[in-house]
């Protein structure tokens, strides 16, 4: 018995390492690997060195998609964070009125993704009888293309998106901001401090740690968006939304040049890496 | 101090009672951003006629359950049985392989253990967004154990590439590490082995983690669309998240019926979330800020 207790962790463990290994780590690797190969399905890959970072780096589609997913990462991120703290400080506090509307207002987060993007899909139909059109028209405005447009097609879509993410952000604030020691408060109101230095001296420096944390992740998890591109525009109209995913799904499934939508994975893969390191690194310093 | 008066001889407000009228107005304002649209949802689910594209409605007008019987007619039934059975059996396993794993990180030593900790994390990094294209490669090489050629259009090809997952192992892991090691040296004292102590000490100290994982990995795996998007092929395979966006690709349904394709994606999340929202609440300010 006792000879194989060295084994026993590793049988607790096997399960999850065998899925890892199969739906992780192997694409993973294999992805790293096509990156160098034109694949070819039935006559061999074909070895073509760093010809498709290359290509890709050339392609006009692939920069601007990249323009857009930078932008878009990084404006959602911060108007969520904005719009979250905003209602975190309008509806934080025990009463039930507040629990309620708090409730009502984070309904958007547990909602599928393609649920949302169906859902405003319709919301922000062009026609001037479109839901949305038909409220800017009572206050005077005129009927927006939103989606259809290349103009206003991908701040449609960070509106959609930020609609999604804000109250996450809501509940993340209103726990931060219940951390906050009162007495900070009564003491800064002794001083003589009014509601905006009492916002910027005491509250903003407490809820910075997790700010930051949140922004960057926020960021990361941004390169990747693709659900909800997918399902409201496809990419389109004439590429205006397309992303860095968006792209490689394309490439890879539908024009079936996998080695060259696997350079671009790759790429992506490399720089999340980097940029998760780069943040945990930074937050360890802070801390020591 | 009387209040000032306005231009046209109107009193300003007591300033207490301003600040109510305001807060009241913004919660208004909250309501009406963020709850008004799914509620418009629901209104023009259930209402009859022949909308325009694209206009939808406030009040239910002219009741009627027809959207609904027509979506189902188009595919809903079976994309709620199949998303029912991929997340049911996903969410069972998911949670036991995580709890496996994590007893053996959090209660035992042995060497490669960091590193068998930095790889389960590491996975994060990992999601099918950006490895889409070689993990479609590897569904069509491995058999299913389940006895088809590969893993493509097939249940375990839906449920088997979502049950690892670093966020439950990650939380479980965690929360048995504040098990007192007393309760599992008496246990071993009287003669129990790891199995017995895994499933009759630990896991019932677990339940509230457990919980909180079970409501993650729920949302988690119900939500999934580029994974099914890959793996399934034939429309009888297809989960809820396919038969949404396929039905609204199609021209010919109005916005009723898509709609309430979405209104049947969106309830059982809800059902979920209001129901364990204790439980969801503090997973999200524990674990899943690393999500």
């Amino acid at each position: 018995m006792t000879r194989y207790r060295w084994a026993t962790p590793w049988l607790f463990l096997a399960p999850v390492l065998a899925l890892f290994g199969v739906f992780k780590f192997w694409p993973t690797i294999w992805g790293i690997y096509l990156s160098f190969f034109e694949v070819r399905p039935y006559r061999g890959n074909r070895w073509v060195g760093w010809d498709n970072f290359t290509t890709a780096f050339h392609d006009p589609v692939l920069r601007s998609a990249v323009g857009h997913t930078l932008l878009d990462a990084v404006v959602t991120v911060a108007a969520s964070a904005l719009l979250g703290f905003g209602l975190a400080l309008l509806l934080e506090g025990p009463a039930r009125h507040l629990r309620i509307l708090r409730t009502a207002a984070f309904l958007p987060v547990v909602t599928a993704m393609v649920a949302v993007a169906e859902l405003w899909n319709t919301l922000l139909y062009p026609g001037s009888f479109g839901t949305v059109n038909t409220l800017l028209g009572h206050l005077g405005l005129g009927a927006q293309p939103f989606l259809s447009s290349p103009h206003s097609s991908l701040a449609s879509v960070m509106l959609v998106q930020v609609w999604k993410s804000a109250p996450y952000d809501m509940v993340i604030f209103v726990a931060g901001l219940a951390g906050i020691d009162r007495q900070l408060y009564e003491a800064a109101a002794i001083d003589g401090a009014g509601a905006w230095h009492r916002l910027r001296h005491v509250t903003l420096p407490a809820l910075r740690p997790v700010t930051t944390i949140v922004l960057t992740l926020g960021i990361i998890r941004g390169l990747r968006v693709f659900t909800e591109i997918y399902v409201l525009t496809g990419g389109g109209p004439a590429g205006s939304t397309e992303t860095i995913v968006t792209y490689t799904y394309k490439e890879g499934i539908q024009n079936n040049t996998l080695g060259l939508a696997s350079a671009v994975s790759t790429v992506l893969f490399l720089v999340t890496v980097l940029l998760t390191c780069l943040t945990l690194w930074w937050r360890r310093r802070k801390e020591a | 101090m009387s209040a000032p008066t306005t231009a046209l001889g109107l009193r300003m407000p007591d300033r207490a009672a301003w600040r109510i009228v305001v807060r009241v107005l913004l919660y208004a304002l909250v309501l009406f951003v963020f709850f008004m649209p799914l509620w418009t949802m629901a209104a023009t689910v259930f209402s009859g006629g022949q909308p325009k594209s694209g206009q939808m409605s406030l009040l239910p007008r002219h009741f009627t359950l027809s959207n609904l019987t027509t979506a189902f007619r188009f595919g809903v039934g079976r994309g709620l049985l199949n998303s029912v059975v991929v997340t049911g059996v996903g969410l069972f396993l998911q949670v036991t392989v995580s709890a496996f794993a994590a007893y053996a990180l959090a209660r035992k030593k042995f060497r490669g253990q960091a590193l068998v900790l930095l790889a389960i994390l590491s996975t994060m990094m990992m999601p099918e967004e950006v490895i889409a294209i070689p993990l479609y490669l590897v569904l069509g090489k491995v058999p299913d154990p389940l006895g088809g050629s590969s893993l493509l259009d097939s249940y375990s090809g839906l449920i088997l590439p979502v049950v690892g997952w670093a966020l439950p192992i990650y939380v479980l892991t965690g929360f048995m590490k504040t098990i007192p090691v007393e309760l599992e040296e008496a246990a071993r004292m009287d003669g129990a082995g790891d199995l017995r102590i895994f499933f009759q000490i630990i896991l019932p100290l677990c339940r509230a983690a457990l919980g909180t994982c079970a409501v993650f990995g729920f949302l988690m795996i119900w939500d999934q669309y580029l994974l099914p998007l890959l793996v399934a092929q034939s429309p009888h395979m297809y989960t809820m998240t396919l038969v949404v966006t396929s039905l609204s690709s199609s021209q010919e349904q109005t916005e009723g019926v898509r709609l309430a394709a979405s209104l049947m994606l969106m309830v059982p999340s809800v059902l979920v979330y209001l129901g364990l929202q204790r439980l969801f609440e503090r997973g999200m300010l524990n674990g899943s800020l690393k999500g």
